[in-house]
């Protein structure tokens, strides 16, 4: 039981809210409150798109304890669109679709479930680009 | 018994509503009904649809809300703190006791200043929280209002239901007529006290009452609610364009479209049982998604659902102007349906959660 | 530095169903105060990184200090992950070259199978980001396999071409007496092993087990005294680097590892061809040529190539693993570390048996933890 742990983490793991840099501009994805890059204080929210590319990517077949029930499964490091890698798991794709370079988009997904009775832990994952946006 | 005054069975809020947004959802995976019909009866039994859609391992009612929820916002375009209200109908929330409109309405951004709340009548849930959403925009109380209907529907191994009961639905967001896509002229709701489809607390899978749950059942109540409602607001079947009734399987809407007059034209791009089963709480909503991808400003469209319970909500809208500008700002619904992987009977039990580990 | 080991002891590598983490811890201590020819220590620094996750059991300084009759002494768990056996080592030079401590033990100690399976990978995954990597499903061995994937990628190199480093492992494992795998490995058996997280197989990955290994030091001066062959440290390094493989700046590059070495061989003022020998942190192929890179014994994306050109056989020109490496002599989670200091010792001492290194004089040891986020380097040297 890590309700508390997970609680916490939803805006990151539900709309994707890191910070952005006042003094670089730097977007920065988990948020972390000091700049990757200039070490100056950052903590402005910024939603990210959710839009990215698949920077690597393997296929877990040895799954840890609370994943066994969704081995085999893909996680991936995406090159976000503003700039930040994150790693996330990949879905609604088979396991030979994934490539260096893919484009992908955020989804909302189950991560975990503790068991029959646990609380479920969702976030997100990112899935092949299923739609571009018609502008009238 | 028939002693219902239409007049006063009509429900029409003070100020003029409409749908502001709409998105759908169906998850990729799709199982032939010849697939279960191989493992069941030989490959004899035949199946009331071609195929239905299966919600693969990490997804369930919360997840399929979310996208249908987000779809709903691209449309609508609208700030997510003016919503006051996030409403899910499901016959297959996540937990038996924990909101999943909470969960769908923080994934929004809809938190803090909202209603929020599950709701469940068999397949007619969605259009339930629609109906409170016309009440509650029309009557004030709200600028905007959040109605889904989803399910990830249960079916017994080999039983009937398990040809049919399918995994997907859609979204509506409730504003007012004067930003809507299709206003909302008046809605009716048809309920009786009738057992034709159940399941207990604890239970996996839902009992049914097999052929009880045709006539005095489906039928009753969804040609009940479409001849009260088109009599309430003075119209005839010849005057929509468009609808869309509850689909159980692929026979009983177009036999209640056909007794009340459809053309099978009419019913044909909200009739989508045939490639993606029963979507339960979802079915009609979405099919209702499928129309507005393609209705004309001017269009009307009259809308069934049907809870078993048993009840069916019908509503009336006609098409405006600003549809064609905001469909294309999210997936259609047709384009998910294209979205499609066939998987076999044993992946399909895995999705389920029907193995024992 | 002016510090210098004086007894060394290590149990096997293997899945010992018998032995407790105190008894593990114990018998190394044994054997490194019976090398050492000492009966008490001043301080004791336990590396170690599982316990709490896979024996419920923390506070090892305090337990092992009370198990192995130190009563009294001063005794902490030093934990960098995997790493934790050269970050014990590491306080343990501190200690003594402060003044403060005359003779340090440093253990590093692993207990593996007290769970197995599932719950031993979820345990090793605490060693990466848990709210970023674990939740997401990540893995070492997923680690291991999206820097190889990114490193095929970028460099077009091959699966079979990271054979080499599994097959040089083996090939010294046969001869450590003390190693897990004995057995000699075939290229073609390497590129078709089942899968552990694509690319990574279970060929390419170390084999987790129980051990504990043990190193004591003292002063330069006192060692000389002490002993026959004190082997004195140069050098003694640890950096760090991002915490997950996503913040890294350059993904394909051990920055820690880059900045460990660095000021290790500064500290012992000595140059690439200087050292005889590298035990390197070789829990993935990946991470053997990431590790050659960093430390400038191989271009950036050339590392794999000595493998594949036999530079680290034992009669190559940097012999690597020389007594099987994590992938053959094992990988004892927070011990390894510690293993790899007394290989060099018994290198350095020409107490290699079949394992020998001809004329060893210098050699380096570098451990690594999570995925790169901790390095200790150390560098050791004999004098004649």
């Amino acid at each position: 039981m890590e309700v508390s742990r997970h609680w916490r983490l939803q805006k990151q793991r539900y709309e994707l809210v890191g910070e952005t840099c006042d003094s670089c501009g730097v977007k920065l994805f988990p948020p972390r409150d000091v700049c990757l890059e200039c070490e100056a204080p950052a903590q402005e929210l910024y939603t990210f798109t959710g839009l990215g590319e698949v920077f690597s990517y393997t296929t877990i077949y040895d799954a840890p304890a609370g994943f066994e029930h969704n081995a085999p499964y893909q996680v991936a490091l995406i090159k976000l669109e503003e700039g930040p890698i994150v790693t996330a798991q990949l879905t609604d794709m088979a396991l030979d679709e994934a490539y260096i370079g893919m484009p992908v988009e955020m989804v909302t997904r189950k991560l975990r479930t503790d068991g029959e009775e646990g609380m479920i832990v969702y976030g997100y994952k990112f899935r092949p680009i299923c739609f571009e946006p018609v502008v009238n | 018994m028939n002693n219902y005054n239409p007049s006063d069975g009509l429900m029409k809020p003070d100020r003029p509503v409409g749908i502001v947004g709409y998105g759908a959802y169906v998850p990729r995976y799709r199982i032939r009904g010849e697939e279960i019909s191989r493992m069941w009866t030989g490959g004899t039994g035949g199946s009331p649809v071609k195929e239905k859609a299966v919600n693969g391992l990490d997804e369930d009612v919360i997840t399929m809300s979310i996208e249908a929820a987000r779809n709903t916002m691209l449309r609508a375009q609208i700030n997510p703190q003016e919503i006051r209200a996030v409403w899910v109908g499901s016959e297959s929330h996540p937990y038996a006791v924990k909101p999943t409109s909470t969960t769908v309405a923080e994934a929004i951004g809809a938190v803090p200043n909202t209603q929020a709340a599950d709701w469940e009548f068999a397949c007619k849930a969605g259009t339930e929280a629609m109906q409170a959403a016309i009440a509650f925009v029309g009557s004030g109380m709200a600028r905007y209002a959040l109605s889904i209907g989803m399910d990830t529907a249960q079916g017994r191994p080999g039983d009937a239901l398990e040809y049919t009961a399918a995994a997907g639905g859609a979204a509506t967001l409730i504003g007012p007529a004067d930003e809507s896509v299709a206003i909302i002229n008046g809605s009716y709701s048809f309920v009786t006290d009738t057992p034709d489809f159940w399941r207990r607390a604890h239970e996996d899978y839902p009992s049914h009452g097999d052929r009880f749950t045709g006539e005095p059942a489906y039928f009753k109540h969804v040609m009940g609610a479409s001849e009260m409602l088109m009599n309430a607001i003075g119209r005839t079947a010849a005057d929509y364009d468009w609808a869309v009734f509850h689909q159980p399987n692929a026979k009983f809407p177009q036999r209640a479209a056909k007794s009340l007059g459809f053309t099978p034209e009419k019913i044909a791009p909200g009739l989508l049982s045939p490639r993606i089963g029963n979507t339960y709480s979802g079915s009609t909503m979405i099919g209702l998604t499928a129309i507005l991808d393609i209705a004309k400003p001017g269009d009307r469209i009259l809308m069934v659902s049907y809870g078993s319970g048993a009840g069916s909500d019908a509503f009336d809208l006609q098409v405006t102007e600003k549809l064609p500008e905001v469909r294309g700002r999210a997936i259609s619904t047709e384009g998910y349906i294209a979205r499609r992987t066939e998987i076999d009977y044993a992946t399909y039990t895995r999705y389920r959660d029907k193995l024992k580990l | 530095m002016d510090v210098s080991i004086i007894g060394v002891g290590q149990t096997e590598v293997k899945e010992m169903w018998e032995t407790s983490i105190r008894h593990l811890s114990w018998y190394a201590i044994e054997a490194a105060l019976d090398d050492a020819h000492v009966s008490k220590v001043d301080a004791l620094f336990v590396g170690n990184m599982l316990a709490g996750e896979l024996s419920q059991q923390n506070h090892l300084g305090a337990l092992v200090a009370d198990f192995a009759g130190m009563r009294g002494i001063e005794a902490v768990t030093v934990e960098a992950a995997d790493a934790s056996g050269g970050a014990a080592l590491r306080q343990a030079v501190l200690a003594v070259k402060s003044g403060m401590v005359k003779t340090a033990l440093a253990v590093g100690v692993e207990k593996m199978t007290d769970q197995t399976g599932a719950s031993v990978t979820r345990a090793l995954a605490t060693g990466l980001d848990t709210d970023y990597e674990m939740m997401q499903g990540l893995t070492t061995a997923g680690m291991g396999a999206l820097i190889m994937r990114r490193y095929m990628y970028e460099h077009g190199v091959e699966l079979a071409d990271f054979a080499g480093f599994s097959v040089n492992a083996h090939a010294n494992g046969a001869d450590n007496p003390l190693a897990m795998f004995r057995n000699r490995l075939r290229a073609e058996s390497f590129i078709s092993a089942p899968l552990v997280a694509d690319p990574v197989s279970l060929f390419d990955m170390a084999p987790l087990a129980d051990g504990a290994a043990a190193v004591i030091v003292t002063s330069k001066e006192r060692a000389m005294d002490m002993v026959p062959q004190p082997v004195e440290i140069v050098g003694s390094a640890i950096a760090t680097d991002a915490f997950a493989l996503h913040d890294r700046r350059d993904l394909l590059w051990l920055k820690a590892a880059e900045l460990s070495a660095q000021k290790a061989m500064a500290q012992a003022g000595v140059v690439h061809d200087d050292i005889d020998l590298f035990e390197l942190h070789d829990s993935f192929t990946i991470m053997a040529a990431l590790s050659l890179e960093a430390t400038g014994f191989a271009e950036r994306g050339k590392g794999w190539q000595m493998a594949r050109d036999g530079e680290i056989a034992r009669n190559g020109r940097l012999p690597i693993s020389t007594f099987g490496g994590l992938k053959a002599r094992g990988n004892p989670g927070g011990a390894t570390g510690m293993y790899q200091i007394v290989e060099v010792v018994r290198q350095l001492r020409g107490q290699a048996g079949a394992c020998q290194i001809a004329d060893a004089k210098i050699g380096m040891a570098q451990n690594i933890g999570g995925s790169g986020g901790t390095a200790v380097t150390h560098i050791l040297q004999i004098r004649d």
